[in-house]
């Protein structure tokens, strides 16, 4: 496969149909919401495009990204993605290692200098320079620094790469820090889950690719069209919250009956993600459907919101003891207050009788 | 720290901390203080202390014949609010899920959307009060800061509460921890405003009854 050939050209190769194309090409805009003229532009985009160079560094995590991209359920969709692409660099995926590795790294950046896109998965370590996780000798906040200087964009692909995720849970040992707390001078797109849904992933690459420019973010720079609504906006249980039947239990008759799941911790109100609708495995399912409330993982900090069990509407701490010594202290200055006002009373009444006293 | 965790967090702890001090604080004040009976023996026939409370309780639930028309509004208003305001923040699950998680009781809910509906009339009943009283001279020359504030602190968790359910105005987590620390105000002034009548209305018409039992007043 040659770097000059089109992607059109390389998927006609492969005997990928225009038909085949396109219809991918719908799909993607359709996901993103975007115009409907947008799927021709698209597939012209794309199929003019020659294939983006990509680094993908892999550095706090646990590789779930990659699996949810890989082995997805519908992989002719997400192996399209890799025809897009050219994966210059990735752990999990490349025959190189070593030297050998690093040098197609290198290369990759040379040979694209301000048009190849990093992808990043997993936190970046800060604490002591770094040191806590590190790649052929260089701590993974060195190796980001110097691989986006002249990045076109940065993709923040995973909860950990977006928002520091698991790594950067209480106590944070390793001073774990999201990819757009490094990288401020570079376009971040962040397309946070654990893991992502890979057609997220698919459809910002494709995006990218055709139109060469970022879709549209949101405040947290994810993009609106798989981040624009939260799980619970979607879900397919949301009749049972409005008419307020709910599973008390993950074995309890309601739960049997498929009622909402917030009174077990359900975080959809607030998790802005696509699993609702798009689901998981090929559209199969998502972890409500599977009868287990939304753990909110796509969200900032979802590892440290007091548990994934305890309902939104509920105090993030354990507030019995407090409230309790706030009882005492309040009994105590109460009683206090009582006990002066009768020293008062009853100096007054003495003060009062001795008056009387002397006027007699 | 976003604002939603802040108010789940540091906010609600601080405001329930102080609800439950400045409340247990008062009302053992109010109970264990001096009790300031007229210091003459009981008129012939007077009623038991305990019957003159119980009856300075239940009969001043209803406006005296007399009183009735133009007490009328003030009254039914008020019932209007109150029952309301009672209905919503009892029987809304997400609510109830909040006082189990403080103290473990936990009782069945209400549908959403009926719950929806009663927190619209209470606001409307909220806002008919306010003017009501901004209306009438009387209560106009009657009301303290204290009482617009007890007003106000007690109609922005209704609004906000009813946005964040409807998602109007912004984000849901937004909405949700506003109103959160909307509560959280309203718990903080609790116990040093009028608000606190919810806790002594009993013992203040309790104690009015017995006084007026022990002058042989009609209750």
């Amino acid at each position: 496969m040659q770097r000059s050939q089109t992607l059109g050209e390389i998927l006609d190769s492969r005997g990928v149909s225009r038909r085949a194309f396109l219809k991918y090409a719908s799909y993607v805009s359709a996901l993103m919401a975007l115009p409907a003229g947008s799927a021709a532009a698209m597939a012209e985009g794309l199929a003019a495009a020659r294939r983006q160079s990509v680094i993908w560094l892999s550095f706090q995590e646990c590789t779930g990204c990659t699996e949810s991209l890989t082995r997805s359920f519908s992989p002719t969709l997400e192996s399209l993605i890799f025809d897009f692409i050219s994966l210059d660099y990735h752990h999990t995926l490349q025959a190189a290692s070593g030297e050998a590795a690093e040098k197609a790294r290198e290369t990759a950046m040379a040979e694209n200098k301000g048009k190849y896109i990093v992808v990043v998965d997993g936190a970046v370590s800060t604490k002591d320079g770094g040191l806590y996780s590190t790649i052929a000798g260089v701590a993974n906040v060195d190796m980001l620094r110097a691989s986006v200087k002249d990045a076109l964009a940065v993709i923040a692909v995973g909860t950990c790469a977006a928002f520091g995720g698991i790594p950067k849970a209480r106590p944070n040992p390793t001073g774990a820090a999201p990819v757009d707390e490094i990288v401020t001078d570079k376009p971040v797109i962040n397309i946070p889950g654990c893991p992502p849904i890979p057609e997220a992933m698919a459809g910002v690459i494709s995006y990218l690719v055709s139109f060469g420019k970022l879709p549209e973010l949101d405040d947290l720079r994810r993009p609106k069209a798989f981040f624009g609504e939260t799980i619970h906006d979607r879900c397919y249980r949301r009749p049972f919250y409005e008419r307020g039947l709910f599973a008390d239990g993950f074995d309890d008759a309601g739960a049997r009956q498929g009622y909402c799941l917030y009174k077990v911790g359900c975080k959809g109100p607030v998790t802005y993600n696509s699993c609702a609708t798009l689901k998981w495995n090929g559209g199969v399912s998502f972890p409500i459907q599977s009868g287990h409330g939304c753990l909110g993982c796509s969200e900032p900090d979802f590892w440290d919101q007091g548990g994934f069990y305890r309902p939104l509407s509920t105090s993030l701490r354990d507030l019995g003891p407090a409230l309790a010594g706030a009882a005492v202290a309040g009994a105590a200055l109460g009683a206090g207050a009582a006990w002066a006002s009768r020293r008062h009373q009853a100096a007054y009444v003495k003060e009062q009788a001795a008056s009387e006293g002397g006027k007699k | 720290m976003t604002l939603l965790d802040f108010a789940r967090g540091p906010a609600l702890q601080a405001a329930l901390i102080i609800f439950v001090l400045g409340a247990v604080w008062r009302i053992v004040g109010a109970l264990t203080a001096p009790w300031r009976l007229v210091p003459a023996n009981p008129r012939e026939g007077a009623l038991s202390p305990a019957v003159a409370a119980l009856k300075g309780v239940f009969v001043k639930m209803w406006p005296h014949k007399p009183f009735q028309q133009a007490g009328l509004f003030t009254f039914v208003n008020g019932y209007v609010f109150h029952f309301g305001l009672a209905i919503v923040v009892l029987l809304f699950t997400p609510h109830i899920l909040f006082i189990k998680g403080l103290t473990g009781l936990n009782w069945p809910g209400l549908p959403s959307n009926l719950i929806y509906m009663v927190a619209v009339i209470t606001g409307a009943s909220l806002i008919a009060g306010l003017v009501h009283r901004l209306r009438s001279p009387v209560l106009q020359l009657i009301s303290r800061n204290d009482d617009y504030l007890s007003w106000l602190l007690t109609f922005l968790p209704v609004v906000t509460g009813l946005l964040a359910t409807s998602h109007l105005g912004a984000r849901y987590e937004t909405l949700l921890a506003l109103h959160i620390l909307s509560i959280c105000a309203f718990l903080i002034w609790f116990p040093f405003g009028k608000l606190m009548h919810a806790f002594l209305f009993v013992f203040s018409r309790g104690m009015t009854g017995v006084r007026m039992g022990q002058r042989g007043a009609e209750l």
